[in-house]
């Protein structure tokens, strides 16, 4: 196959979907934007993108833990990352405060002695190194139309957790404080969210591999919090933002056989450096 | 085991480092910039990917992109401070950058790729060589006489900016000192345990070191002296225990020894300590 970009765009979304996994990666890619896009915007809202990012790297100790042990794969993503979102959601509070020092010690060596697993499992699974690659960096080719329903149910579980608890964890994000004192349940809402988010990086990293889930989860986000202030705007143009940069990297990726990881990273700090520049102007 | 000529590399080259990393570590978790950390320590890993494709020796690559890294944090941030958002945004680019590199290097050469990734991803202490040992050793070296001569006015910045500023210290150019430090020691570390696992010996020691003392030279000689104990221990384990990498085993201590110290608090250490008197 050597499909060649053409200026129709009919053509064009023809050889898009003319193979059957290309449609199950356009339906993967959409779901998963939409959800990191909306999980996201609250990571960005509580500057958390460094938990996000050691949350997504949990996957590498449970992909090849679950291996070792002889599981599926998902088991062992899931396990590690709710297990990892638990241990920071306990380690980084001193006297039941937020303390940032201790946070980012705590979030930095989760991921430290969770990627020292991940290498003891794989050495001890005698893994090749390939897959290593696969598992960092993710691959649209080889979805299932069975992985594209587990995510959707994944989704969709993801959203109506949000529309619970949205309302007060927007409180909580803003002001911790006053929350705490109108009687919001602060902890229990950051332990939640942690966890809601290792399961969503999770679902996320299986399909677009450890290292990259975050772009997706934290530069659409960033970017609409940038460009408005107005909290559904900015919700649903975080969300418009991931669907776009997704549609617009995997056709550019089909079409130039550039790395799918390369072409998400690059749209995204594009358009995240453009709203910078847009705001620094209007200043 | 001392015998060893790749065991004395390892030891030689892994304290100084474990030093560098601890008293670079006591600083990043104090102004809480581990992320940044975190992220340089993945730009080594795109360095090394980039000399690799382009031919030339790795650690040029490495140093080049951790400084020049380093540099943009400092640019991005108010005061050479970073914030969460702009580092995760470039971080996630040049990730993406690396698996550019990775495939372009894939493309010109057939194998030997996967060695070049897992070696830049998890280090491979015991292949140093004496004279990448002694290099490393002496780059170490200097990174610790430079933390050192930073670090009164460093502390005064970072625990009070705003008097600190006022009463004349350079806030911005300290804190781009330290990050271009605290790239050069990623680049450094990245031979020795690996990208990836760099992030052991900056934030665990230092994160143990914050718990158990509030005073800022006793928790750096404390910090230095818990990582180098995380590369001794862990090095020791990984030679008696064949399937374990010495990388692994080496952050796995270095977490131990941060759990530990959940458990051990001030006080009860003060008790333990009068007790022993």
């Amino acid at each position: 196959m050597n499909p060649a970009f053409s200026a129709n765009p009919l053509t064009d979304l023809d050889q898009l979907t003319q193979y059957p996994f290309m449609v199950n990666a356009l339906a993967a890619g959409t779901i998963v934007a939409v959800i990191a896009a909306l999980v996201g915007w609250f990571v960005v809202l509580r500057r958390e993108s460094f938990v996000c990012h050691t949350l997504s790297v949990m996957s590498f100790p449970g992909a090849s833990g679950a291996a070792l042990a002889g599981l599926p794969l998902a088991s062992g993503y899931f396990v590690f990352a709710v297990g990892g979102a638990l241990a920071i959601a306990f380690g980084s509070r001193v006297s039941g405060r937020r303390s940032a020092t201790q946070e980012s010690a705590v979030v930095g060596t989760v991921g430290a002695v969770a990627l020292g697993l991940g290498f003891l499992f794989l050495s001890l699974y005698g893994g090749i190194l390939e897959s290593v690659e696969t598992l960092l960096f993710g691959s649209f080719v080889g979805i299932s139309r069975g992985q594209v329903e587990t995510l959707l149910v994944v989704a969709l579980l993801a959203a109506a957790v949000l529309a619970a608890v949205g309302r007060p964890l927007f409180y909580a994000s803003v002001d911790e404080q006053a929350a705490s004192a109108d009687g919001v349940p602060v902890r229990a809402l950051s332990i939640v969210f942690l966890v809601l988010l290792g399961l969503a990086v999770a679902a996320i990293a299986q399909i677009v591999g450890v290292l990259l889930t975050f772009a997706l989860l934290v530069a659409p986000a960033a970017t609409a919090q940038l460009l408005t202030t107005r909290l559904r705007w900015s919700l649903a143009l975080s969300v418009a933002l991931a669907v776009l940069e997704t549609w617009v990297a995997l056709t550019l990726s089909y079409f130039t056989n550039e790395a799918l990881g390369f072409c998400v990273t690059t749209i995204a700090l594009v358009l995240y450096a453009a709203a910078r520049l847009h705001r620094g102007l209007r200043r | 085991m001392f015998a060893l000529p790749f065991v004395r590399n390892a030891l030689l080259a892994g304290s100084l480092i474990a030093i560098a990393s601890g008293l670079l570590g006591y600083f990043i978790v104090l102004r809480a910039q581990v992320f940044a950390g975190d992220a340089l320590s993945h730009v080594a890993f795109t360095g090394a990917l980039a000399a690799a494709a382009a031919g030339v020796d790795l650690r040029i690559g490495l140093f080049a992109a951790t400084v020049a890294t380093a540099l943009l944090f400092a640019a991005l941030g108010e005061r050479a401070r970073a914030d969460d958002v702009s580092v995760g945004v470039a971080f996630a680019w040049i990730l993406g950058l690396g698996v550019l590199f990775l495939d372009l290097f894939n493309a010109s050469s057939s194998g030997g790729s996967g060695i070049v990734g897992a070696r830049a991803l998890f280090g491979s202490i015991f292949g140093l060589s004496g004279g990448e040992a002694t290099l490393a050793a002496a780059v170490a070296l200097v990174l610790i006489a430079a933390t050192l001569a930073i670090a009164r006015p460093l502390l005064f910045v970072s625990l009070d900016p705003a008097v600190a500023i006022a009463r004349g210290v350079p806030a911005r150019l300290l804190g781009s000192v330290f990050l271009v430090l605290v790239g050069a020691d990623a680049a450094e570390a990245t031979q020795a345990v690996g990208a990836l696992l760099l992030l052991g010996l900056l934030a665990a020691p230092a994160g143990a070191a914050h718990r158990l003392t509030a005073s800022p030279y006793v928790g750096m000689a404390l910090s230095a002296g818990l990582a180098l104990a995380s590369v001794w221990i862990g090095i020791a384990l990984s030679y008696r225990i064949a399937p374990l990498p010495p990388s692994s085993s080496i952050v796995l201590v270095a977490g131990a020894f941060y759990a530990l110290s959940f458990a051990a608090s001030p006080r009860r250490l003060a008790g333990v300590l009068r007790w022993m008197r």
